[in-house]
């Protein structure tokens, strides 16, 4: 039996995931027409898992993420307009269009990237919890990784250190059973994830990420034990990406069978959605109008991604370093 | 070493029929990496060789590029000569420390014991829009490093016999290829399975006399461009494929520019330390009687790569920056 949530936190959530899945959506089609290029990892599929667990972070905790980012930082609640507009390459996007899809951060909304070399990202994520410690900010760390990252050397000494120190991290593994063209079974011996961190006593447990309910239940307790000064967790999410690794695989390593029953039986917004009319009672006049809503802001965000202007050309020089120097 | 029937295919079979090639030549030769069996490889090199050898000497690996290029080193100290592919050479970032301190420099800490024989292949710089993480070229880092060979082909032709010979070679070989040209066609392909190249030997592309371009990959064909623009303008320029970076074939430029007096060196990646700093000191210490102008390189410009389209097509060497840098040296 699902946690029960207030209807105003259920269609916040809805709303959230729904634009993830509006925004892909868009951006496929924008690469189809050429106005996204390079590598573009879809999230359509994985929706709820950070929707569930931003739900419960506070302001000072941070996220990091790989490639796999653009649900991340909309979750995070970065601008779609600034989202997109990094995707298409301009000016107004949040790295000025010298980042693309793979390279974003916004320092307001503590998001630490969008990393481009596989698993780089969880050691640096180890080095955020850091920072919250020896801040004692009280933040904790979000740092997501995909099942075929965990085979990466770096994520085990980042576990060894997290336990170590007793870092105020949760490591998020985002099972989407596929790295690439590769099945996990093909990619990784004893695929329990969750429980990797044995070795180094840290607790993990695995989670359907294909519900924002369970996500959501799970990062709560996760996210305490690491506040509440216990040290790194793991959270494997059970999850599917319905699109192929990038734009431009054609997913060929799978079965039109398998993809379909997954939308079919465990799609995170149809389930949710269902949660919201059958169990929270939700009429359909306020899910249309978020609806409504959620297209407008993504049509928005296409319309300004296409109008900007591409960066100046004296930007090719700029942020390379930084020109003044600063302590603290 | 005949070579009388060449045939026309792209860099990407050339490719692979070399691992073929060699893979039937050699039972120890054995191909490794991450999507390389079953997918085919992510840019296609390794089609079809999964069925042709089998997963015994097709392997994918998973996502671990420190753990199977240190395992590559250890199957070749072990009496095997494995191909490592990078899914890109930026990964190879990952494994860096196993190609140089495990590689590269054992045969001289055994005192000539040991022996690496060991290929490290894939696709190197930039390729489109894929912003700074995947866009980096590691010429210079590799043909830094004493113990280690380093390849970097244009034509198909040189990409098949000399990863051939690299496969061949009892040294670890770095073989840096262009994902860019992976789908460009040259009519410069050897049938002759016995047809390698010697490592180390550059090509003279084109023969001129006012300057020397030097160049190597992807740039060898904008330089030859270049060339036929300047032609039409009077200067007609001699373009040398270095086609190996390490050992680098210094005689053949020297040769040229005790011919033409003027040189330009052409490198996409950064300027700092580069293979055309390298080429400047060489020409100081070996054609510097020879010279009527400094050495002007061309090379990427020093940040990392942009995402824009606007500021990548500005962050690389470009026909026009080639011809611009002619004009320096040719005082036009
Ligand atoms: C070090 C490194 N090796 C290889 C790659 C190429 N690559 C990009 S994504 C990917 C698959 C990763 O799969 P997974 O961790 O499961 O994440 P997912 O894409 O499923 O979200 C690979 C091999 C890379 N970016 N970095
Ligand atoms: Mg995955």
């Amino acid at each position: 039996m699902p946690h029960l949530i207030s209807q105003d936190e259920a269609l916040k959530a809805y709303r959230e995931m729904l634009l993830i899945r509006r925004f892909e959506e868009r951006a496929a089609q924008l690469y189809g027409m050429g106005l996204i290029a390079g590598f573009c990892h879809l999230y359509i599929g994985q929706e709820a898992i950070v929707v569930g667990i931003q739900s419960i972070l506070k302001p000072q905790d941070t996220v990091i993420t790989a490639y796999r980012d653009h649900g991340h930082m909309l979750a995070a609640g970065m601008d779609p307009k600034g989202v997109m507009a990094e995707l298409t390459g301009r000016s107004t996007g949040y790295s000025k269009g010298k980042g693309g899809s793979m390279h974003m951060f916004s320092r307001e909304k503590n998001f630490f990237g969008g990393h481009g070399i596989v698993g780089a990202q969880v050691p640096i994520g180890t080095g955020l919890a850091f920072a919250h410690k020896y801040k004692e900010d009280g933040g904790v760390c979000i740092t997501s990784l995909g099942d075929g990252a965990t085979n990466q050397g770096q994520v085990y000494e980042s576990y060894n250190m997290a336990s170590l120190w007793k870092l105020p991290i949760v490591y998020i593994i985002e099972n989407n059973h596929y790295g690439m063209g590769t099945p996990v079974e093909r990619s990784s011996a004893g695929s329990n994830y969750y429980g990797r961190g044995q070795g180094w006593d840290i607790p993990g447990e695995k989670v359907d990420g294909m519900e924002y309910l369970k996500v959501q239940e799970a990062a709560n307790h996760a996210v305490d034990h690491a506040r509440s000064g216990k040290g790194p967790y793991i959270l494997e999410m059970d999850t599917y990406r319905y699109r192929g690794h990038s734009m431009s695989d054609p997913a060929k390593y799978r079965s039109k069978e398998e993809v379909e029953g997954v939308k079919e039986k465990r799609d995170p917004l149809a389930h949710f959605k269902m949660y919201m009319t059958k169990t929270l009672k939700i009429p359909e006049g306020p899910i249309k109008i978020i609806e409504d809503e959620v297209k407008t802001i993504v049509a928005e965000a296409v319309e300004f991604s296409k109008t900007s202007p591409e960066p100046d050309v004296a930007e090719l020089y700029t942020d390379v370093l930084k020109e003044e120097i600063s302590f603290a | 070493m005949t070579n009388s029937s060449l045939i026309s295919m792209t860099v990407r079979e050339a490719l692979r029929d070399a691992m073929e090639e060699e893979m039937r030549h050699d039972e120890t030769v054995f191909l490794m990496g991450e999507e390389v069996a079953e997918y085919n490889g992510a840019y296609k090199v390794s089609q079809g060789l999964l069925d042709v050898f089998g997963s015994k000497r097709v392997v994918d690996t998973p996502i671990t590029e420190a753990g199977f290029s240190g395992l590559g080193v250890g199957a070749a100290f072990g009496g095997l000569r494995p191909i490592v592919e990078f899914m890109t050479f930026n990964f190879s970032m990952q494994a860096i420390d196993h190609i140089i301190n495990s590689a590269a420099k054992t045969l001289y800490m055994s005192g000539g014991q040991m022996g690496c024989p060991i290929v490290f292949r894939g696709p190197n710089g930039a390729a489109s829009r894929v912003g700074a993480q995947h866009s980096h070229c590691f010429a210079s880092w590799y043909a830094h490093c004493p113990g280690l060979k380093v390849i970097s082909p244009y034509s198909a032709g040189d990409a098949k016999a000399l990863l051939k010979a690299a496969i061949r070679d009892p040294n670890p070989v770095v073989f840096l290829e262009n994902e860019l040209l992976y789908g460009q066609q040259f009519d410069d392909v050897s049938q002759d399975p016995e047809f390698t190249l010697p490592i180390g030997k550059a090509l003279i592309r084109r023969k001129g006399k006012d300057v020397t371009l030097t160049a190597f990959s992807i740039m060898v064909g904008k330089a030859l461009k270049a060339a036929d623009i300047l032609a039409e303008q009077g200067i007609d320029a001699e373009v040398i494929d270095l086609r190996t970076l390490r050992p680098l074939d210094v005689e053949t430029v020297v040769r040229s520019v005790m011919k033409t007096n003027r040189i330009v060196s052409i490198e996409e990646s950064w300027p700092f330390a580069g293979i055309g700093s390298e080429m400047a000191a060489l020409m100081m210490e070996h054609a510097f009687d020879y010279l009527d102008a400094p050495l002007v390189r061309v090379t990427g410009a020093d940040v990392p790569m942009p995402y824009a389209a606007n500021l990548e097509h500005l962050a690389l060497p470009q026909v026009e920056s080639i011809i611009e840098a002619v004009k320096t040296v040719c005082y036009r």
